[in-house]
């Protein structure tokens, strides 16, 4: 008695007795919800003036030249541009690009490669590019050596090394805020069979251009952020900048093909991000600096920012289907790092 | 001849600004040099049902408004806006959000506009708002009956025992009624003045609440000093229970927006609390008419302007709440108020003695003040808004 004389007397039972309102206090289930929890709308890919479906396998391979000495040089242009884009439909963000895109052009040579990259700043603050790879100090892009004042140009020039899946970015000061901003770009390595001859099936699979690497599906895939209110905290994440996309616009994948993910974390403001695939498992080469995969059957892999790694898997064994993919911090997959394999 | 010469010089300072007017926007002197517009987003109201969310927002910028997306708990969410489009500073619209929301826990909005400004708003206690329905307008009412006119009639069952007062005694009850009002008058102010927050600040802020105050007191007392009635009790008591009137309307909007947002502290507290409140103001509200000869339907006259209007309170504070309004609303009844403590004033003296200008702080008076506002905070502690 006095157990159910508490109860009733407890808040919720009075909020009841006062209003008696008989509102229907069934709250509609999340099934009717699924499919809800996206942006709204559709972003203009041509007034970016790039499309991240497209970033996904626009390698560059610059202009390509032999030097008298046998070895060939890889020739590119980077300015740095400021450039407004939409990362999300109707949300614009002020962003420093590298040629007018975020991510900024996929660099891709071959290990041993003389890599010149001639950088341009057309922007509105110095800037300058650092290479995540082997090279001498002065092409390390630091301020006080490399820093390149709007207007002015300056020559990269170093050997392509090691092989795997790197990055550049700007290291101007704040360094926050020259990353964040979009000056970033994905610079790819291929091994060269012929120095690596234990495995040379594998390098020759990851070379661009070869009849092994044209069996597979090749994508690039850069994880990034944007902080649109300056709280110092994202508000929009993506897969090459645009929230989204490839879950409004899933990716097709033959099933006949194997696939190669190459994954690059270059998100500020938080300490790590991921990437997460279902239903299936991949193979994981950390940095993508080794022929042999450093983990063998992991779903979600886990990257701080400037790391990278390869991603190899198969849907050979699969259902057609869509099959999602996404980070496991679910607050950034909510906030657009979500997308779909459409496997046919 | 002279109403001509008249409109056409009123023309020329009109003209002559119009022009100016026009020319400062053609030439757009300061256009170029203007920082980026920072916004103010203002959600006046948020209805939940059982598919989601529904959040009356008001723009207010220097640039047009565009919502680009909208988040719960951090994740966007599909929304939809009516009428869709760009806000100008002024327009309102009502965003629709599907969400399956969990009862009794937080949400939080993040309104994300199209160049990067982010408005949050917090739903402190999801429950399912009040719909317009016979049954609960029926509630309402009941609820407004038990708070604002049962308590103020038992209050007036006092009028015995007052009556039984000697001249003194009445000074004091008379002084008890203006401290219970001057506490009325400050609570109202303030009050008037946090909801004036919660309105978008093109209002006015905290003028939407003083400007009304100043004009409606001004109004009232132009009024009362023109009317030729005499001054007697039955008069002064019917001020009282206008002005108690209006602040019980104000005690019921409150009390039904806080149903409609679900802020409220519910239950036994709250309905004994204001019982204890209003019982007080019943006996001030008496109290100017123990010197006179009172027919019952005067009673039952001043009981219902004194404590139904908490009724239409509750009803309007639950299905329309407008904060811009509401603080306009509590401006008039400070004014309102503040012009019957005035009436009063005039009243004891004409009534004790003209000549002296004693009474009115004298120590029975002073007495009585404190024991009005007094007990007044002491039974405004039992109730939690």
């Amino acid at each position: 008695m006095i157990e159910w004389i508490k109860s009733s007397l407890n808040r919720r039972a009075l909020f009841g007795a006062a209003l008696a309102t008989g509102v229907g206090a069934k709250v509609a289930a999340g099934t009717k919800h699924h499919g809800k929890m996206t942006t709204v709308g559709s972003v203009d890919n041509e007034g970016n003036g790039f499309d991240p479906h497209d970033i996904l396998t626009d390698w560059d391979s610059g202009q390509i030249s032999t030097r008298s000495d046998g070895r060939t040089v890889r020739e590119f242009a980077l300015s740095a541009i400021d450039h407004e884009i939409e990362i999300a439909p109707n949300l614009r963000f002020s962003a420093w690009t590298y040629n007018g895109r975020v991510p900024g052009p996929t660099l891709r040579v071959t290990e041993g490669d003389i890599v010149r990259v001639e950088f341009t700043n057309y922007g509105s603050h110095a800037h300058n590019i650092h290479f995540h790879g082997i090279h001498s100090a002065a092409m390390d892009g630091l301020p006080g050596i490399g820093e390149v004042e709007p207007g002015e140009s300056f020559l990269y020039e170093f050997e392509a090394l090691p092989f795997g899946c790197h990055l550049y970015h700007c290291h101007s000061m704040p360094l926050s805020r020259h990353v964040h901003k979009g000056l970033y770009g994905a610079f790819i390595i291929d091994p060269d069979p012929a120095r690596n001859l234990e495995f040379a099936d594998v390098a020759r699979s990851r070379l661009l251009g070869s009849a092994e690497n044209d069996h597979w599906q090749e994508l690039l895939m850069v994880m990034n952020g944007f902080d649109v209110n300056f709280d110092e905290e994202n508000e929009v994440y993506a897969v090459n900048s645009i929230a989204h996309a490839f879950s409004k616009e899933p990716i097709k994948i033959d099933r006949t093909r194997p696939v190669r993910v190459y994954l690059i974390n270059i998100t500020e403001f938080d300490p790590i991000n991921s990437f997460h695939l279902h239903a299936n498992f991949f193979q994981y080469f950390d940095h993508g600096t080794t022929l042999n995969p450093t983990s063998t059957t992991i779903d979600t892999v886990m990257q701080c920012q400037g790391q990278r790694g390869i991603l190899e898997f198969t849907f050979a064994d699969h259902e057609p289907g869509k099959y999602m993919f996404h980070a496991h911090q679910t607050e950034f997959a909510e906030q657009g790092w979500t997308g779909f394999f459409d496997v046919s | 001849m002279r109403s001509n010469k008249l409109w056409s010089y009123g023309l020329i300072p009109i003209g002559a600004a119009l022009l100016f007017f026009l020319a400062v926007r053609a030439l757009d002197v300061m256009r170029s040099e203007m920082p980026p517009a920072i916004g103010e987003l203002t959600v006046e109201r948020v209805e939940i049902n059982p598919t989601g969310f529904a959040a009356k927002i008001r723009a207010n910028s220097r640039e047009p408004m565009i919502i680009a997306q909208v988040m719960v708990d951090s994740a966007y969410w599909v929304f939809s806006q009516s009428p869709p489009g760009q806000l100008s500073r002024g327009d309102s619209a009502t965003i629709k959000i599907d969400f399956p929301w969990v009862a009794s826990e937080t949400h939080h909005l993040k309104f994300v506009t199209s160049v990067g400004e982010t408005f949050e708003h917090t739903i402190d206690v999801a429950l399912p708002t009040p719909r317009f329905s016979v049954r609960s307008i029926g509630d309402y009412a009941l609820l407004g009956v038990l708070v604002g006119l049962i308590p103020v009639a038992l209050g007036m069952f006092s009028f015995p025992m007052l009556r039984a007062l000697g001249a003194q005694g009445l000074e004091f009850v008379l002084a008890l009624t203006v401290g219970l009002l001057v506490y009325l008058l400050v609570d109202m102010t303030f009050d008037g003045l946090e909801i004036a927050d919660r309105a978008s600040s093109i209002y006015g802020n905290q003028l939407l609440v003083i400007i009304p105050g100043l004009l409606t007191l001004m109004a009232l007392q132009s009024l009362s000093s023109i009317s030729n009635v005499r001054d007697d009790g039955a008069r002064i008591a019917m001020l009282i229970a206008i002005g108690i009137g209006l602040h019980n309307f104000g005690e019921g909007l409150v009390i039904g927006a806080s149903f409609a947002t679900n802020k409220a502290a519910l239950g036994l507290f709250l309905v004994a609390g204001f019982t204890l409140h209003n019982i007080t103001e019943g006996v001030g509200l008496v109290a100017p008419l123990t010197a006179e000869k009172v027919r019952w339907h005067l009673f039952l006259m001043l009981a219902f302007i004194a404590g139904l209007p908490a009724v239409p309170g509750i009803w309007v504070g639950a299905y329309s709440f407008a904060p811009h309004w509401a603080a306009i609303y509590f401006g008039v009844g400070v004014g309102a108020i503040a012009q019957v403590v005035v009436e009063i004033d005039r009243f004891v003296q004409i009534e004790r003695d003209p000549q002296s200008a004693r009474t009115r702080f004298s120590r029975i008076s002073v007495s009585g003040y404190c024991a009005g506002a007094g007990l007044m905070y002491g039974t405004a502690l039992l109730i939690s808004v």
